[in-house]
């Protein structure tokens, strides 16, 4: 793959890719129904005394 | 005891290869070299025959099993480790900050050179200090947040001691002249081989954990550890692409020239410092912080948007250390975008941190520990919001090769890195050594208050240092000529390197104090002092209140 072609996938294409997975990322963790898991998720290091059965 | 016979076959053959590679070897930097690597292969091999279970092997005794705790053996040789280290390097970059205020420190013998000692004392705080630092506490949060002990016990103790061992390596180097000339990746292949196969292992060991824990969720500690690990093996491995001259000898040529090699440097260079320094240390800061703070980190959706940002963005920031170079143009400013977006995710992050705290501030009086916490997210957004001010083409043009660049350096190295490492082992060595306490909190305040005088000498030194060296050089007489020689630059700096030194003086001092207070928290002993805070109580006051004679 020349120069040339890397950067014009780079900057059309590619741009577009990561932009889309990066907003998935931020939809996954901001959309609603997430709320709970992570309520849960945030307490993990205040109850974690001795490895669990 | 076939593995125990096979572990330590293999050291010793390893030894003996060592010793072969060293006879062999073109040039006599790299004969030392390997003479170490057959020492240390040596010691493995006694250690390990030494500390095995002969009793269990030979049917005597039952095998003593992996116990009902966490796997905590190794975390204690880290914290002695990065205590150590850390001690090391600061004294190594006190010494060279001295050096540029006393030339004759530099002693008239190459090994102790200023060109020799600082990337000592830059790998000695980033990837010994900092990286003991990071594979303790990232062992710590990885099994207590999966509820899991360590997978691959063995491979995690070559981890530990592989690690040391490429320390050894590459400080020794640096003293015997063999550098790859890559800021922040000094070593040469042989030990950029070495530090692959211990950084895989522990990637292994790392994923192997997470794999096996009890915990449904992945708690996002984890996110930033394992981050960290993948992101730094991919830049190793990319920047260190090179062909040794001959497989006896220390040199090799980079696979890249020109400004590819510069640009591939500062992308590794760069995210070094993204993802070693800031992600790895943010781990710890999500662990750490609602650990002593007793509460959850105060948005954990926002913890999970501060992690997908700052690793999206972060990749792209390198080329702003290339700006006005031959770096075509438009990669200049893709590099001071990407800087300036990542505004956004620092400062996140570092609120997250600091309103956890909230409902809780009074520790900030009462607990120096948090105390530290909370100025290692302050530094952690101020160098942060200095780091894409710089990259700015503007700003750069002034700051660019000055020591305003290492102010900032240093206010993140020692504020962020520094004090949220220091927070951490405070944390966890007496709960490794099972003590009631610290041998001492008033000693973590004193700690905390030289580390943060030295950082403030330090950082506004090289603010006006920089800001002044870097407007004498530019500045243009009427005539079209420079004003300045670049030898009255030098003379002006001296006042300010001298308050750099007293900084770094007093930044060592307190680690001196941790260093005391630690040893005898090991040791079991409890300082008899007065607490921190207490409601005030005067016996003299404490009376009803007399009638008040008539006149």
């Amino acid at each position: 793959m020349s120069y040339d072609a890397l950067r014009h996938a780079a900057d059309s294409w590619g741009l577009l890719c990561l932009t889309i997975l990066f907003l998935f990322a931020v939809w996954r963790a901001l959309r609603p129904s997430a709320r709970a898991d992570q309520e849960a998720a945030s307490l993990i290091p205040l109850d974690d005394e001795g490895p669990r059965a | 005891m076939t593995l125990l016979v096979a572990k330590v076959g293999a050291c010793l053959i390893a030894a003996f290869l060592a010793i072969f590679w060293a006879l062999m070897a073109a040039d006599s930097a790299f004969a030392i070299q390997m003479g170490i690597v057959a020492a240390a292969a040596l010691i493995a091999a006694w250690a390990m025959a030494r500390t095995a279970d002969y009793r269990a092997m030979s049917g005597l005794a039952p095998p003593a099993g992996p116990g009902t705790g966490y796997d905590d053996n190794l975390i204690r040789f880290g914290v002695i480790a990065t205590m150590f280290w850390g001690l090391a390097g600061f004294l190594a970059g006190l010494y060279i900050a001295l050096q540029l205020a006393f030339p004759a420190l530099n002693l008239g013998l190459e090994y102790t050179t200023f060109g020799r000692l600082r990337p000592l004392h830059t790998s000695a705080v980033i990837f010994a200090f900092g990286g003991n630092a990071l594979i303790a506490t990232s062992f710590w949060v990885v099994q207590r947040t999966c509820r899991a002990r360590l997978a691959f016990p063995s491979l995690a103790r070559f981890v530990f001691w592989g690690y040391q061992l490429f320390i050894v390596l590459a400080a020794t180097g640096y003293l015997l002249g063999i550098t790859e000339g890559k800021e922040y990746a000094e070593p040469e292949w042989y030990v950029d081989i070495w530090l692959t196969i211990v950084w895989v292992s522990y990637l292994a060991v790392y994923l192997g954990t997470i794999v096996r824990r009890r915990e449904p969720h992945i708690y996002v500690a984890n996110w930033f550890y394992l981050g960290f690990i993948l992101t730094v093996a991919m830049l190793h491995l990319v920047n260190n692409l090179s062909l040794p001259v001959s497989i006896f000898g220390s040199k090799s040529y980079a696979a890249f020239a020109g400004v590819q090699d510069a640009l591939t440097q500062w992308w590794y260079g760069h995210n070094a410092v993204g993802f070693f320094l800031t992600a790895g240390f943010l781990g710890m800061m999500y662990y750490f912080v609602p650990k002593q703070a007793e509460k959850p980190v105060y948005s954990y959706r926002l913890s999970i948007v501060h992690f997908w940002s700052l690793i999206f963005l972060y990749i792209w920031a390198g080329p702003h250390h290339l700006q006005y170079t031959a770096l075509p143009d438009w990669a200049q400013t893709l590099g001071m975008v990407f800087s300036i977006m990542l505004w956004m995710p620092s400062w996140g992050g570092m609120i997250n941190g600091l309103m956890t705290l909230s409902g809780a501030w009074d520790k900030i009086r009462t607990d120096p520990i948090i105390r530290m916490m909370v100025l290692a997210l302050a530094f952690y957004g101020m160098s942060t919001f200095e780091g894409p001010m710089m990259s700015i083409k503007t700003v750069n043009a002034l700051s660019h090769y000055t020591d305003w660049t290492i102010g900032h350096v240093h206010s993140g190295a020692l504020g962020w890195n520094g004090m949220i490492t220091f927070a951490c082992v405070y944390f966890m060595v007496p709960r490794l050594w099972g003590r009631s306490r610290l041998y001492s909190q008033r000693m973590v305040n004193w700690h905390f208050w030289l580390a943060t005088l030295g950082i403030v000498l330090y950082a506004s030194a090289m603010w006006v240092a920089g800001i002044m060296q870097g407007l004498m050089w530019r500045e243009y007489g009427a005539d079209g000529y420079l004003v300045y020689a670049f030898s009255d630059v030098v003379a002006a700096m001296k006042p300010y390197y001298l308050i750099r030194a007293t900084g770094g003086g007093l930044y060592l001092l307190g680690a001196l104090i941790m260093a005391w207070n630690m040893f005898q928290t090991i040791r079991g002993k409890l300082r008899d002092e007065a607490p921190m805070s207490d409601a005030p109580y005067d016996p003299a006051l404490d009376k009803p209140l007399q009638p008040v004679a008539a006149a």
